[in-house]
């Protein structure tokens, strides 16, 4: 059937899979770096916006509502193509990077803002009283009680860098939809294009469902 | 100046409403003070002071142990010789029972773990919870969970420990074996700051009682002297209230 034989063309899928893998591959490298970046910046940009003297608490501020306005690809076409007129020629992979990290922090910054407000100010004084010093009180009170709220809204936002790791194909990285697009240049066939389809959804639903239940264990926890 | 707390002039404000009009108070070592009063009379606002939960006007002054409490280096030092035990316990949920005692003493005192746990199990025994030392806070009753709060202070070693209305929020059979525990603290000498309903209590334990309303300590006197035999109409009123149903 031509359905079969454009879009599902066993013979041509597997002659990509390698290159589709590789892709994978490549995709992963961004993905997972964007990822760890933006949360450690994120956690850096939430405390500095909740805690830093009054300028910081408002530079982070426009910070975060700039990098969560700026669509992705124009930041990323921003970072690769214009920068270098400036002296700053950074390689794709750190342009995507770059991209990906600076927006993602934003996201995850007020993400760990809304699960730190979410610890009942009790926590804060009885920390306090204690006579911690407001780094402890941090990093064994009140963190780990945020991050166990913000885990769901946490794995959304990685779900999401993961996806958005498809536009550093524009700045000419070998990504998994790169890949998927020259392999289907190739082959004169689209069948590569549902074979990174199919790629994506395999990498992305186990974090999908794990939100799902996650969120439902917290829910049944409240209680 | 050789009284453990002494607070002079404290005023404090919310925007126009005054919360307290120039406190003065002496605490001394190894006295158990009790607070009593109407609620918003501003007896919790006033021990919340003392370890600077709430600041407080910038000519008030408070001493603890001759270091005076205000924002800055020195506020960490009040602190830890402070303890102080809320109304809602406020233990950390996600920390076993025996952590929860143990945690200060080791970020702040320098405790090795060995000597914290072994600190913290001889304070969980003071106060009847060792058996539980390993479970969360949630899986205890709240009676239990202010007696950790209670071992959690302690373990500090303070000078003096605040007590925000410890039993107010306690199903009423719960109330007497947190009662009991303050009562053996108190016997063994600890300073204590007490704002509280408990009039049995406060009668029976304090060395002094306080009466606030308004943000002003109307009358202070040994319990035997406010309780039975109180001067101010303002007392009587709210004695009259609290003790005839």
């Amino acid at each position: 059937m031509n359905l079969l034989n454009t879009f599902f063309n066993v013979p041509v899928l597997l002659a990509s899979l390698p290159q589709l893998l590789f892709g994978l591959l490549v995709t992963l490298q961004i993905g997972v770096t964007s990822i760890l970046a933006g949360l450690v910046g994120g956690l850096a940009l939430a405390l500095l916006r909740l805690y830093g003297a009054r300028p910081v608490r408002v530079a982070t501020r426009i910070y975060i509502d700039i990098f969560r306005s700026i669509p992705l690809l124009v930041l990323l076409i921003v970072v690769y193509y214009a920068l270098p007129f400036v002296g700053i020629r950074l390689s794709p992979f750190v342009s995507a990077v770059a991209a990906l990290s600076l927006v993602s922090a934003a996201y995850t910054a007020e993400i760990f803002r809304a699960g730190i407000e979410a610890i009942p100010h009790g926590q804060f004084e009885a920390a306090q009283a204690l006579g911690l010093s407001p780094r402890h009180m941090m990093v064994d009170v009140i963190l780990p009680q945020a991050i166990r709220i913000v885990i769901p809204p946490l794995t959304n936002n990685c779900i999401n860098v993961m996806k958005d790791t498809a536009l550093a194909s524009v700045v000419a990285m070998p990504d998994l939809l790169k890949q998927a697009t020259q392999a289907q240049a190739l082959s004169a066939n689209p069948t590569p294009l549902i074979g990174a389809a199919i790629i994506y959804v395999a990498l992305l639903w186990p974090m999908v469902a794990a939100v799902g239940r996650l969120e439902q264990r917290f829910a049944k926890g409240r209680r | 100046m050789s009284a453990l707390i002494e607070i002079a002039n404290l005023r404090k404000a919310y925007g126009s409403f005054t919360v307290l009009h120039g406190i003065d108070l002496a605490i001394e070592e190894g006295e158990v003070v009790c607070i009593i009063g109407p609620s918003g009379s501003g007896k919790s606002t006033l021990i919340r002071c003392i370890n600077h939960l709430e600041p407080f006007d910038r000519d008030s002054r408070i001493l603890v142990d001759g270091i005076p409490v205000a924002p800055g280096r020195g506020l960490a030092a009040v602190r830890a010789e402070v303890g102080m035990v809320f109304q809602s316990f406020n233990l950390f949920p996600h920390m076993s029972v025996l952590r929860n005692v143990m945690l200060a003493p080791m970020r702040v005192r320098g405790l090795s773990a060995d000597a914290a746990a072994r600190r913290g199990l001889e304070l969980l025994a003071r106060v009847g919870i060792d058996e539980q030392a390993d479970k969360y806070p949630g899986q205890l009753s709240g009676g239990q969970q202010q007696r950790v709060a209670i071992a959690r202070a302690l373990a500090m070693e303070p000078k003096a420990l605040l007590f925000d209305e410890p039993t107010s929020a306690l199903d009423p059979e719960m109330v007497g074996e947190v009662l009991d525990v303050m009562k053996q603290l108190a016997a063994s000498g600890v300073t204590m700051v007490v704002v509280t309903h408990e009039m049995g209590f406060a009668r029976q334990v304090a060395d002094r009682v306080l009466f606030m309303d308004g943000g002003r300590i109307v009358e202070a006197g040994p319990p035997a002297q406010i309780f039975d035999a109180p001067r101010e109409e303002r007392t009587r009123a709210f004695l009259r209230a609290v003790l005839n149903h």
